[in-house]
């Protein structure tokens, strides 16, 4: 190894060689393996995505994005704007609006929850709603999407005033009920939808008699913070490269 | 043992049970403390990590002469962090519902001192043959105790094996289990069960010895 050891700089040189050459080849390596699973890695997310927008809408054939430009709901065709901008409108076979499917995000109790929830198109009801991104408590925390008796609470479910979270059985068609051990991450939910309620029910509703459905709206694309590697807050996986 | 004579079926063996790095070395017991709450969580962790642990051994084998002394540690974690992000990629577009549940921990193999720790005291001494068979042994070692903690946790703890129910729908999970210290409780149980069990036969053979002296 050292056996050859000349002068004590070419020593050094040779060090840092083989640890340029090592960067070198695992940087190579890397791009390599990126650029290969790319596009797989981004259609397993178009997916995850789409099956969700059509679970919380049901009986939704086909998807437009529509985004919020400051002013006004429009048929966003770029695909660039942040996913807390957009929603997507679900259509059935007949053409006729199904409602819109709008993403939302809050702080849970460990890490922020990412969900999407299903608006009738009066924006009056929630339809469904399906949690996207998570890191609860195993076997607690995680109820709020493995519990089907809590996921049903969010089939039809009035928004007036608000959604309410009780303990029992609620009696009112906005109330749902928490889940036992896991009151902190139902709150959460609970609290996002209706923070992304008071976000976008006057801008649905203010969409009113626009008509909605023609060549206007956009394919759907995927937002870039859904795309790989999009840090998460306070995220151990926020270390990644 | 004379350094000259190793052989290819030792060494891959060795990991397994004699060497097992979790049960024996207790090596990297970060993820079966954190990922076992499922069997197939302990399978996909214990498939990336072998993956990890027999392409760096190759590599590191391969280029033993070449490395300098002084810095094989840092040549070492870049090889080793190279395979692990390949395996992280490849998981996300293979398995994405696996990776989804264990994102951080599938980087954190990097870290993961059975890895480095094999490198360190196998790969950058022995050749290559040798050396894959020493990491596939440690690989898979790892791997079924990953997924012994993990059969224990699931069963218990969720009343599922592989997802699939095994108690009727009147079991009433035991909760704790699938927690985090569920994990404690399991692996401190199969290390007390295991260290009785090497106790016991090395007893006998020690009995069987004296009698053969005799």
């Amino acid at each position: 190894m050292s056996a050859d050891a000349g002068s004590p700089r070419s020593e050094v040189l040779r060090l840092v060689a083989t640890l340029t050459i090592a960067g070198l080849f695992s940087g190579l390596s890397i791009v390599i393996a990126y650029r290969t699973t790319l596009p797989r890695i981004q259609a397993n997310q178009r997916a995850a995505l789409e099956r969700a927008v059509f679970e919380v809408l049901p009986g939704t054939t086909r998807l437009e994005r529509y985004s919020w430009d400051g002013s006004k709901l429009g048929a966003e065709a770029t695909g660039q704007g942040s996913l807390q901008e957009s929603i997507f409108a679900g259509f059935n076979a007949d053409g006729a609006l199904v409602g819109f499917a709008v993403p939302g995000a809050g702080a849970g109790f460990a890490d922020t929850i990412k969900l999407i929830y299903g608006l009738d198109p009066s924006a009056e009801r929630v339809l469904g709603m399906k949690v996207l991104e998570s890191r609860e408590t195993p076997g607690l925390g995680d109820k709020i999407y493995k519990d089907a008796k809590f996921v049903a609470e969010f089939l039809d479910l009035t928004l007036e005033p608000v959604i309410e979270l009780i303990k029992g059985h609620g009696e009112k068609t906005n109330q749902v009920d928490a889940i036992t051990g896991a009151t902190i991450s139902s709150r959460a939910v609970v609290k996002i939808l209706n923070q992304t309620n008071a976000i976008w029910r006057p801008r649905i509703v203010a969409l009113g008699a626009q008509p909605l459905g023609s060549e206007a709206g956009a394919p759907v694309t995927l937002p870039p913070d859904l795309q790989r590697g999009g840090p998460v807050p306070g995220g151990l996986s926020g270390e990644k490269p | 043992m004379s350094v000259e004579k190793k052989s290819f079926l030792p060494e891959l063996t060795k990991g397994i049970f004699r060497e097992n790095p979790t049960f024996v070395q207790v090596l990297g017991m970060c993820p079966p403390l954190a990922i076992t709450n499922s069997v197939l969580n302990g399978i996909v962790m214990g498939i990336a990590t072998t993956f990890v642990l027999v392409m760096s051994s190759l590599m590191i084998s391969a280029l033993r002469k070449l490395i300098p002394g002084q810095v094989r540690i840092s040549t070492y974690v870049v090889v080793i962090a190279t395979f692990v992000t390949v395996a992280d990629f490849t998981l996300q577009a293979l398995l994405p519902a696996a990776h989804h549940e264990m994102a951080a921990f599938i980087s954190l193999i990097v870290v993961n001192c059975i890895i480095l720790g094999r490198a360190e005291a196998f790969a950058s001494k022995n050749p290559i043959l040798l050396s894959i068979a020493d990491a596939i042994g440690m690989g898979v070692g790892f791997t079924l105790a990953l997924v012994l903690i993990g059969s224990v946790r699931e069963v218990l703890g969720n009343g599922t094996y592989l997802g699939f129910p095994v108690f009727g729908p009147s079991f009433e999970p035991w909760v704790v289990m699938i927690l985090p210290p569920g994990g404690f409780l399991v692996l401190g149980v199969l290390l007390l069960g295991l260290a009785k069990l090497a106790e016991v036969r090395s007893r006998a053979a020690a009995r069987a010895g004296e009698e053969g002296s005799r």
